[in-house]
């Protein structure tokens, strides 16, 4: 197997990437970043460090693609790479915010199912104002919006419903009602994209509440059980509609309010 | 017999410290090299020339939340649930430097020129505090000149002084 040559990362954002690409990175990276770090202020010198997304893997002085989709780039904050791909399938990861549904309450932890492929665990005390006399009210079958505080291949995930400084900051159980549905993860992150047009677009219809879950899962709860599931059957599609054809859709829908 | 325990005693025993203390100096260090001669000996260690760590620049992260600038999770829309549009405010303008703007309202409470007066009027009260007793003195001395003229008794000044409060300057 002979050694692929690899093409320049920069000729490549915005296109497609198969598995086993080598992409190569400029050389000013690893020479010269140290003397760049040294003419650079204090508060800037992570610039020198350059950012290995989801779905890239360093080798040598390039990156490799282990995953196929479209190659992004981000140059602020140092420069990023990474790959937009799509799947259903969500593998925890330190940091995310997700909505997991109680399944069980074992002592002092709550088992929580995430959509990964283990159910990750939450203590009682790791919500907002918990103490061992006051427990949190928390039954089996509620959702809870939560961050992953430990998420690796070897252990099992953990989950917290406060944030660093120990407040909730709209972590911990989501309310009564309202409707859970599962999509997949790119859709997510169009959707939490800033300046999401789907998410304008569906504010002026009518007063709802969201949660979007970056394992896939969303939850909708409107005034009416019609205007939510109007809201749920529009989410749900816009992934394979275009952007006139999803106007076309809520035209009809202002049309008929 | 001490001759016979000499003979007969086994390395460890020798190499206890309550049997070295009657040793000298050099038969101290001669054991100390043999102990050291059989540590390394069976200490094992990798027959391979050092590597050099090449110092990265690149890091791997699995999560897209630092690539791509997502908002908040959460988000609620024409007043369905207020708490949550004043957590959407505040979640998604965190990134901007709206904190600096509150670290400036706190300082506004207590202005510099009001600290130092208070802390002059602080200073000024608990250093009478301390220095009562020499007042006194000072008091009785001179009312010791003027006691002979009025006649009037000692501790008299010096209550008078103490129970003249003196109110605190706002």
């Amino acid at each position: 197997m002979a050694a692929e040559c690899g093409t320049a990362a920069e000729a490549l954002v915005g296109q497609v990437v198969l598995p086993g690409d080598l992409l190569l990175l400029p050389a000013h990276y690893d020479e010269d970043a140290e003397s760049e770090r040294l003419r650079l202020s204090a508060g800037a010198a992570p610039q020198g460090r350059l950012l290995c997304g989801p779905g890239l893997r360093r080798s040598g002085a390039g990156l490799l693609v282990t995953k196929c989709g479209l190659l992004r780039h981000r140059p602020a904050g140092g420069g990023a790479y990474w790959v937009d791909s799509q799947q259903k399938r969500y593998v925890p990861v330190k940091g995310d915010h997700v909505i997991g549904i109680v399944t069980a309450k074992a002592g002092d932890v709550f088992r929580l199912d995430v959509g990964g492929s283990e159910p990750a665990s939450l203590s009682y005390l790791a919500f907002e104002g918990a103490t061992k006399r006051n427990r949190p009210n928390v039954q089996v079958g509620d959702l809870i919006y939560g961050q992953f505080v430990v998420a690796n291949k070897d252990m099992e995930p953990e989950m917290v419903c406060i944030d660093s400084s120990g407040k909730s900051s709209g972590m911990g159980i989501i309310g009564q009602d309202g409707f859970l549905f599962k999509v997949s993860l790119g859709l997510i992150r169009k959707l939490l994209a800033p300046k999401c047009e789907i998410i304008q677009e569906l504010s002026q219809l009518y007063p709802f509440e969201l949660v979007l879950g970056m394992n896939g899962r969303i939850w909708v709860k409107a005034k009416t059980i019609q205007q939510t599931l109007i809201i749920v059957n529009i989410l749900e599609a816009c992934e394979y509609m275009t952007a006139e054809q999803r106007k076309q859709a809520l035209a009809k829908l202002s049309g008929n309010r | 017999m001490a001759g016979d325990v000499k003979t007969k005693l086994s390395k460890n025993l020798l190499r206890m410290k309550f049997m070295q203390r009657g040793l000298d100096s050099q038969t101290k260090k001669q054991l100390e090299e043999e102990e050291k001669k059989i540590i390394s000996e069976e200490h094992w260690y990798l027959d391979v020339p050092d590597l050099k760590e090449k110092e990265s620049h690149i890091i791997e992260e699995r999560s897209f939340l630092r690539c791509e600038d997502l908002v908040y999770g959460r988000m609620s829309f024409k007043g369905f649930n207020p708490e949550i549009e004043k957590l959407m405010i505040q979640m998604n303008s965190k990134c901007k430097e709206e904190e600096i703007e509150e670290d400036d309202k706190m300082e506004a409470d207590v202005s510099d020129e009001e600290m130092a007066r208070r802390y002059e009027t602080l200073v000024g009260t608990i250093g009478k505090k301390f220095l009562r007793k020499r007042d006194q003195r000072v008091l009785k001395d001179d009312d010791e000149d003027d006691e002979v003229e009025e006649g009037n008794s000692n501790p008299r000044p010096s209550k008078r002084a103490k129970k003249m409060f003196l109110k605190p300057q706002d």
